[in-house]
């Protein structure tokens, strides 16, 4: 059974005000088009969870979509700071303007979705002795272990409401195939309650049966599928597009001052329809130049 | 290799340079993005060809082509060994035991090596947010050896860190092998005026400058009072086919060598 949609239809059926949401992706595969029209269909007190929260959080704490941040690294990775972030926590962060940052490191974060995805209430791991992290998060505990008595750090599954996966190709059953970086991928798709699946392409069935290997994400924990080609710009798409290190270099200055930002969103998320009038935004000139070469692989055989 | 004496390494050259001769061939080393990065690519265009580089974004046995602006980078996939799922990063590769450099930088360091990438001030209403963890934790709990690259500066090298994301040699008073971490702890501070091993207690101690570098200079920029080591070694200039290659091959751009 077919579960295409729009990329508007799935996000008004699947994210609902005050759910815990994954956009995943590790630098790579971060949909930026799914977190914008979030923000244009003005979802509020999302608990959003990132290992990175990176430019889409940034993007969707100042556009007042986010109410609790669940992270691990929270800057512009290879620039700086995220400042719309930085506001909301630091100091002079004003008393009603103030998020709940619930932290961890970048082991701890995909250890809770690790449970989820497995189906167990915790998960151990050799970590958090001697720092801080563990004495400011309650969730940060221990067990001693019953074979050696060895003490091992635990955290509790986190099941998110609604994943948000992006890969190269899926058919339209959701069974998404991804190849360069996979990041959290699968342990995010399996511990969430629903899952979208958004694709550069969609394509056969019978195509991803041609190449099982490459299938991160099967169709069977899918709800809704999103033909959204550059749906991940300014992150890439390993093959599709390179990212666009030069828009996480302007973010720097545009998340500085709440008025530039809000011009931001004003200009490019709440000033288009969706993706494709980003991209006409954006321009030819801009998107051609984060076209790749391609770097073919070789074909493997699964014959038998 | 002779150095051409019409030219002067910068402070950032002679830190990523630093850092790349303590790399050894063939070594598994978790590849941190900016200095570290320069320095694992230079190690494996100069001594260590075989250098396993590993990212913590599922990269392993990377050669990339043009230096990664993150470590997320599309160009450390291309021609890689092999990409995997960070959960197999963390728990295969690093709690596994198959690292045996890592890499760290911070905000703030004290004497014993733990290092705040997290907050400066109070926790819950910090004066400053840093980015915090992300794999810092992990790597300085289980790589075995660990180098920390920053740059000299008495809000750097503080007695006392506010926040203390990554565990050194001594937290407390309670020593790293006591709380039962893993790996093998800070072995080396590279600075960009000298670099700092640790004593049989954990504590740094200054033993090696830079050329024109004095030990008050170095002290300067220590917020606690610096063991000196009794003999200082001098460091050797960087080589001018090293600098050749950062500058015209790995970082044409001045991305990280600024």
């Amino acid at each position: 059974m077919s579960k295409l949609q729009n990329m508007r239809d799935a996000i008004a059926a699947n994210v609902m005000d005050g759910d815990t949401l994954v956009i995943d992706g590790f630098t790579h595969l971060i949909c930026f088009a799914a977190g914008h029209e979030i923000i244009r269909q003005k979802r509020r007190d999302l608990t959003a969870v990132r290992l990175t929260p990176d430019l889409v959080y940034d993007q969707m704490l100042a556009a007042g979509c986010i109410s609790k941040l669940v992270c691990s690294w929270s800057g512009n990775p290879g620039v700086g700071s995220l400042h719309a972030l930085r506001r909301r926590v630091e100091a002079k962060a004003e008393e009603g303007d103030r998020i709940v940052l619930d932290e961890y490191s970048h082991f701890g974060l995909l250890s809770r979705l690790l449970a989820a995805a497995n189906g167990l209430p915790f998960w151990t791991l050799d970590n958090f002795r001697g720092s801080d992290i563990g004495r400011h998060n309650d969730n940060i505990r221990s067990v001693i272990c019953p074979y050696t008595g060895r003490e091992l750090a635990t955290v509790p599954a986190l099941h998110p409401d609604v994943a948000i996966v992006h890969c190269q190709r899926a058919d339209s059953e959701g069974n998404a195939q991804v190849w360069g970086l996979v990041g959290s991928m699968k342990e995010v798709a399996f511990a969430s309650r629903r899952v979208i699946v958004v694709a550069e392409e969609i394509v056969d069935s019978e195509l991803i049966r041609r190449d099982p290997n490459r299938t991160v994400v099967p169709g069977m924990v899918v709800n809704a599928v999103v033909h959204e080609p550059w749906g991940c710009h300014p992150s890439f798409v390993q093959g599709c597009y390179d990212r666009d290190n030069r828009f996480y270099v302007e973010w720097d200055e545009v998340c500085r001052e709440r008025a530039s930002v809000q011009a931001w969103l004003d200009k490019w998320v709440y000033g288009v329809s969706g993706r494709s009038e980003y991209l006409e935004l954006l321009g030819a000139e801009r998107v051609d130049s984060l076209r790749p070469e391609a770097r073919l692989s070789g074909e493997v055989s699964y014959g038998y | 290799m002779a150095t051409d004496p019409g030219v002067t390494a910068s402070a950032a050259e002679r830190m990523a340079w630093r850092a790349a001769s303590e790399l050894r061939d063939h070594d598994v080393v978790f590849v941190g993005i900016g200095l570290p990065n320069l320095a694992c690519n230079l190690a494996s265009r100069l001594h260590a060809p075989s250098l396993n580089m590993i990212y913590e974004s599922g990269v392993v046995g990377s050669r990339p082509e043009r230096l990664p602006v993150s470590i997320g980078d599309p160009a450390l996939v291309a021609g890689s060994l092999g990409i995997v799922s960070q959960a197999d990063i963390f728990q295969c590769f690093l709690q596994g035991g198959r690292i045996a450099v890592g890499f760290l930088g911070g905000a703030q360091i004290d004497r014993w090596g733990n290092i705040n990438t997290t907050v400066i001030g109070d926790y819950e209403r910090p004066k400053v947010r840093l980015p915090g963890s992300g794999g810092a934790c992990e790597i300085a709990t289980h790589a075995r050896r660990l180098l920390i690259i920053m740059r000299l500066n008495r809000r750097a090298f503080v007695e006392r860190c506010d926040y203390i994301t990554s565990p050194g040699h001594r937290v407390n008073g309670v020593s790293r092998r006591e709380l039962g971490l893993p790996g093998g702890g800070p072995e080396k501070i590279i600075t960009d005026h000298g670099v700092m091993t640790f004593d049989e207690t954990g504590e740094a101690v200054l033993t090696e400058l830079y050329p024109g570098v004095s030990v008050d200079d170095v002290r300067a920029g220590v917020g606690w009072h610096l063991r000196v080591a009794d003999e200082l070694k001098t460091e050797a200039e960087p080589s001018a086919e090293a600098l050749r290659l950062m500058r015209e091959e790995l970082d044409p751009q001045r991305l990280f060598l600024k």
